[in-house]
Parts: structure tokens; C-alpha cells; sequence
């Protein structure tokens, strides 16, 4: 397994966000991370992220038990993450985008000849061609481009793990499916993918396993190819669905 | 057969070098940068269209504005203004506004004036006293609105009144001290003899054509989207031209009295202005400080995900504001060859705010070049030059340089809308 989290838990002073919640994702898979507002999803995220610390459980990487405290870190062991604000500086090109805060330098200058080289490669790697001119700022580009961009962003760095976090939430039809076909591209180029969403739609579209959070739990982990719709909706909405799911003496309860 | 299928293809392919093809890729350069100006990123334009114009106008109404004896006092004049801006281009670009740069340049010149006059103290340590004074100024409003939150808005209104108190005690209750010290005068007062002037000229030149050119080869050579070599030749002839001809109008004789004194050369401010702004575009295009100075004032919050260490890049950012605050507080001084408690006051702050602004920086952060501010400096310098021989009072001047001023943040806030409208498709 790549990244597996066991046990993991998270406190915001007395509110118990995330408890002994379990996830395993492999490379090469697209995992959907679902679940209602508030959740824990995107606390999940951020204890990957290193933006976090975690109170409980453990997160392990190629099977070593790892203490991601920063970005930097989980940065250095492959783990990147697409937020869903996009965090691209809409002033600056989209070669600058990519780069900002790794800058290749030749000597003290910017070495931006070697950037825009690495970058087109990048892009055209992932069979990106809706972006002609990587010297225009971001601020020119459709949302659907933005988001390819944020994506490469992550891509860039010989990431292992991918996180992205509603990356079509603001999107259009023609774009939503531009950039599932690029989560798609990721993980058959041998990336682990983790997914978050609230259309399962596009869930069901893009992942090979759904897992989904009840306040704060892991309700189940299911094969996307064995899950229905419906399954998916009840778990989200009351953590369980028919055998599958959370117990009924812990539903919702905290003991 | 398929040598001759190639050599069809070769002259048929546009670009390759054909007359026709070189003309379209000129073309296409024009178009795109056309497109550019549309979308909003106005740049430079409105500042040299300005500057085209007031010196149309200013040319028809006043003949004298022309002289070469006025072109070279423009500079003097416009000079501190100038440097100031440079400076105000670092904050105004990572959102923040210093509007303490004014009076830090006047306390820092009359910490230059206090060493050099009244302690008697070398030059050289009177200047570094003046810009360390600069530096330490940036680094406590830096670190105020950075490490305490106050907004600079507050901040610098609060150093701006503070700062005025301090000048008028270091200078003892209003009196002034004169400074004597003929290199510091010559900062502002001095010019270049004329064998000097064409020697920077043509090293000025080699070097931008050689950087422009070996920028366009190495673009080539990796194969990445490069202008066509026509354009990169006739920005460097443009550019060459240009500074050819202001060398030549400032070696001729400009003396009133040329039998009594001799007055040619370039002013040796020129030389100070270029210097600083080679120095500064270097280090906001070609260094990482710069590019995540952009960030920050693009989106803070992404530039803090990148793992860039904004609060020092803000605080840095400070830091240059008032250096060259102090370097402005230096030319004033050594201009008047005094420094009473009105240097950097009046209008000297809104001056060089306009004079960022109008050159292209925005107040909204994320945009702004040193280029930028030293032509809205020319532009600010012309206005107030030109009316003062047009024997304007100084209440009409200030009512249409506020007037620029507004009709630059106007051009600013509007190229903004223009570029949201025009961005998302």
C-alpha cells in the first residue's frame, strides 16, 4: 500500500472530527473520498496534507509509519494536494503558476527557459492540449484550464499521491469531464489518486473505490464496480446501507 | 522525387526564414500584443502616451520647454520623486501601501545633513547612515504590519506623522542645515563629461542587445516560443536611438552664459536612476525574491501553500520601500543643498504614489514594474514642469496632478474589470 491511515483521529478542542477512521490507497487507484458537509473530509485531507496534526492512529507510507508535520513533508514523501479554492496566483503566467516555490535557478536568476521547457513537457505528458500559451497569466484561463493547471501543479514534482479536493465543483460539463479524464490519466500513469467529491456522478465516472465518512467515521470502504448509487447516497446520509456501514449503537452517537 | 517534395514543403512552410513568413511572424507579434493591450494589461502604454502628449502640448505652449537646459533639469526635478516610487513599486506590489516613504526619506536625509554639516563626518559614512536609517525604518513598519497585523494603511499614516516630528527634531525646531559637501551635491547637481556620457551610452547599449539577443538564443535553442528575431532587433535600435539622441541633447552647451560657466553632460542623477533601475527590474523578474513578491500579491494563501515564506518576502518588501526612500531623501538634499523640515513633505508622497500608479502598479496588488514607476515619474515631473514655466500657481498644479493621479487609479481599477471581463470564457 502506498498511503494507509489506521486508526486515525482528530480533536478541534472538545469536537472529535475524525475518530479511528481507516484508509488504504494503492498506486495506480483512484480512490473517492465522499460524505456529507462536515464529515471530516477535508480535515482528512489537511492531516495528510501535514496541515494538521493528527491526535490518534498513524499514517504510514510504502508500509513505514511516517509524522507529517508540514506541507514540506508530506511534500517530500510524494504527497501533493489540488485544493478546491485553487491555489494559483492569478497574476502570475502558468509557467510561474507551476513552479512557485520551486523555482529552477541558474545560479541567483530564474532559470524560466528551463521551467517553461519542463513544463510544456509536463503538460503534453498528461495529453494536455487545451492550454496553448503557457506564458499567458492564469488569470486569462477557463476554470476547467485552471484546474488542469493545479493539477499539473501537483503532477510536477514525481508525486506519488495526488489529493484533490472537489476539483470540479465549479466546473461546466464539457470541463468537469476534461479534468476526470485527466484524474483518470494520473493513476494509469501509476499515481495514487485520492478523490474527493460530492457528485457521485462524476464519482462513480472516475473511481475504482468509494470511501465514505459518517461524522467523522469511515462507514465503509466499497469497489466502485460493485456499489450502486443508492448505496452510496445511504451511507453518506445515515452511515449504513442495509449490512454494510456503521454499527446501529455507534450511529452518530459519540461514546 | 522526395528531395523535391522537401524543397516544396521548406518554401511552402511559413516562417521558415522567407521574406513572407518573417513579415507574418512580425505580424503575429503586433497582433498578440495588440490582443494584450485589449484584455487590460495595458502596461506602459498609458504612461508613454502621456508622456508623448504633455510634451506635445507642453512644447506648443511653452517653446522653452523643449530646451535642452530643461530636459536636463527635468531629471533633477523628477529625480526623488523617482526613486522614491521605485521603491513604493515593492509594497505596491505585494498589496500594501507605505504612505511614510515621503517623510522617511526626510528623516534619513536629515541624518545625512546632521553627520555631514554639523558632526563633520566623510561623506560616504553620512550616506550609509542615511540609507541604514532607511533600512531600519522598513524593517519596524515591515515587521508591524507583518508579525502584528496592523494594516500598512495604518501603520505608515502613523510613521508618516511620527516621522514629520522626528524631522523637525533632529533639525532643532524648524531650523535648516546646509550641506556643503561637493560629492553629495554632485549626486543631483553633477554631470558627466561628455567623453564619460558616450562611453556609458555605448556600454548601456552592448549590454542590453547582448542580453536581449543571447535571451532570444537561448529561447531558440530550446525551442520554445520565441519573437521573431525582427522585433528583438528593433527594440534594442528603438531603445539605442533613443538613449543616442538624449546623450547627444545633453552634451551640447545649455549654459545661459557659456563664456562665464560651462554647463554639458549627462547629470549624473541619469546615471543613479539607471543604475537603480537596472538593479531593481533584475531583482523583480530574474531573482526568486521577485517572482514570490508577484505571488503574494497575487493570492497570499497560494503563495503560503507554494512553501513560500511570505512574511519575510512582506517584510523584505518594507525594507526596499524605505531604502530607497532614503536614496530619494539623498537626491532631494543634495538638489537643495539643504534639508529643512519640508524635505519629503508636501506633496512628495502622493507624487510618488501617482507616479507608481500611472506608470502601470496597481493598488490592488500583484502588478506594478520599476519601469513603471520611473515613467510615471517622467509624467509627474512634466505636469509640474511644465505648468511651473506656463507660470501656473502651485494650487492648479496641485489640482491637476491629483486629477492624473485619479485618472491613472481610474485606468488601473477599470483595466482590472477589463481583464475579468475578457478573462473567463
Amino acid at each position: 500500500m502506498l498511503l494507509e491511515l489506521t486508526g486515525l483521529s482528530k480533536r478541534f478542542g472538545p469536537v472529535e472530527v475524525l475518530s479511528d477512521v481507516d484508509l488504504a490507497i494503492d498506486a495506480g487507484e483512484v480512490c473517492a473520498l465522499v460524505g456529507d458537509n462536515g464529515a471530516g473530509k477535508s480535515t482528512l485531507v489537511k492531516c495528510v496534507a501535514g496541515i494538521h496534526g493528527i491526535d490518534g492512529g498513524a499514517i504510514t507510507v510504502d508500509g513505514e509509519a511516517r509524522h507529517i508535520t508540514g506541507p514540506r513533508d508530506a511534500a517530500a514523501l510524494g504527497i501533493e494536494v489540488v485544493y478546491q479554492d485553487l491555489a494559483l496566483c492569478d497574476n502570475l503566467d502558468v509557467v510561474e503558476n507551476l513552479f512557485l516555490g520551486r523555482e529552477k535557478m541558474r545560479g541567483m536568476m530564474l532559470d524560466d527557459d528551463a521551467m517553461e521547457q519542463l513544463a510544456a513537457e509536463t503538460l503534453s505528458s498528461l495529453a494536455v492540449r487545451t492550454i496553448r500559451n503557457l506564458r499567458q497569466p492564469v488569470a486569462s484561463l477557463s476554470g476547467g484550464q485552471r484546474q488542469t493547471v493545479a493539477i499539473a501543479k501537483a503532477v510536477l514534482w514525481n508525486s506519488r499521491l495526488v489529493i484533490l479536493d472537489e476539483p470540479t465543483a465549479a466546473l461546466g460539463v464539457a470541463q468537469t469531464r476534461q479534468v476526470l479524464e485527466l484524474i483518470r490519466r494520473l493513476a494509469d500513469q501509476g499515481l495514487a489518486v485520492l478523490y474527493i467529491s460530492h457528485n457521485l456522478n462524476d464519482v462513480f465516472a472516475v473511481a475504482d473505490r468509494i470511501a465514505a465518512l459518517y461524522l467523522g467515521r469511515m462507514a465503509a470502504v466499497l469497489d466502485a464496480a460493485d456499489a450502486t448509487q443508492s448505496q452510496v447516497v445511504e451511507l453518506i446520509t445515515s452511515g449504513r446501507s442495509g449490512t454494510l456501514g456503521l454499527g446501529a449503537d455507534t450511529n452518530g452517537a459519540r461514546t | 522525387m522526395s528531395t523535391t517534395a522537401q524543397a516544396n514543403d521548406a518554401e511552402t512552410r511559413p516562417g521558415a526564414g522567407t521574406e513572407p513568413g518573417a513579415v507574418r511572424a512580425v505580424a503575429d507579434h503586433v497582433r498578440g500584443y495588440w490582443a494584450e493591450v485589449r484584455s487590460g494589461e495595458v502596461g506602459a502604454l498609458p504612461a508613454v502616451a502621456g508622456i508623448i502628449a504633455l510634451c506635445v502640448f507642453f512644447g506648443i505652449s511653452q517653446p522653452v520647454f523643449l530646451s535642452v537646459g530643461n530636459l536636463a533639469n527635468l531629471f533633477g526635478q523628477g529625480a526623488a520623486v523617482a526613486c522614491i516610487a521605485m521603491g513604493l513599486v515593492f509594497v505596491l506590489v505585494i498589496g500594501e501601501i507605505d504612505l511614510s516613504a515621503g517623510f522617511a526619506s526626510g528623516v534619513c536625509a536629515a541624518i545625512m545633513a546632521v553627520i555631514l554639516t554639523d558632526w563633520g563626518m566623510p561623506w560616504p559614512l553620512a550616506i550609509a547612515a542615511a540609507i541604514a536609517t532607511g533600512v531600519v525604518i522598513g524593517l519596524l513598519l515591515g515587521t508591524l504590519v507583518v508579525k502584528l497585523g496592523i494594516p500598512s494603511f495604518v501603520v505608515t499614516l502613523a510613521a508618516f506623522l511620527a516621522f514629520q516630528g522626528i524631522v523637525l527634531m533632529i533639525l532643532e525646531e524648524g531650523s535648516n542645515i546646509t550641506i556643503h559637501n561637493e560629492t553629495v551635491k554632485a549626486v543631483a547637481g553633477g554631470n558627466l563629461e561628455r567623453w564619460q556620457g558616450w562611453t556609458l551610452l555605448v556600454l548601456t547599449i552592448a549590454a542590453y542587445a547582448a542580453l536581449q539577443l543571447n535571451r532570444w538564443r537561448r529561447r531558440v535553442a530550446r525551442s520554445l516560443v520565441h519573437e521573431p528575431l525582427a522585433v528583438v532587433v528593433a527594440r534594442v535600435a528603438s531603445l539605442g536611438a533613443l538613449l543616442t539622441a538624449t546623450v547627444f541633447l545633453l552634451n551640447l552647451e545649455r549654459s545661459a552664459n557659456p563664456q562665464i560657466i560651462s554647463l554639458t553632460g549627462v547629470p549624473v542623477v541619469i546615471v543613479l536612476l539607471g543604475v537603480l533601475f537596472a538593479v531593481w527590474t533584475f531583482v523583480l523578474h530574474r531573482t526568486r525574491f521577485g517572482r514570490h513578491l508577484y505571488a503574494v500579491g497575487g493570492n497570499r494563501e497560494a503563495a503560503v501553500r507554494a512553501g513560500v515564506n511570505v512574511d519575510r518576502v512582506r517584510i523584505a518588501a518594507f525594507v526596499i520601500c524605505s531604502g530607497m526612500a532614503a536614496i530619494g531623501g539623498i537626491v532631494a538634499a543634495s538638489r537643495a543643498a539643504s534639508v529643512d523640515p519640508n524635505t519629503g513633505g508636501s506633496n512628495v508622497l502622493l507624487l510618488s504614489v501617482g507616479a507608481a500608479v500611472i506608470g502601470g502598479a496597481s493598488l490592488f496588488g500583484g502588478k506594478g514594474t520599476v519601469r513603471a514607476a520611473l515613467l510615471g515619474g517622467a509624467v509627474v515631473a512634466i505636469i509640474n514642469n511644465g505648468m511651473g514655466l506656463m507660470g501656473l500657481s502651485a494650487g492648479v498644479r496641485f489640482g491637476v496632478t491629483g486629477a492624473v493621479l485619479l485618472l491613472a487609479a481610474g485606468v488601473d481599477a477599470m483595466s482590472r474589470g477589463r481583464g475579468k471581463l475578457f478573462g473567463r470564457h
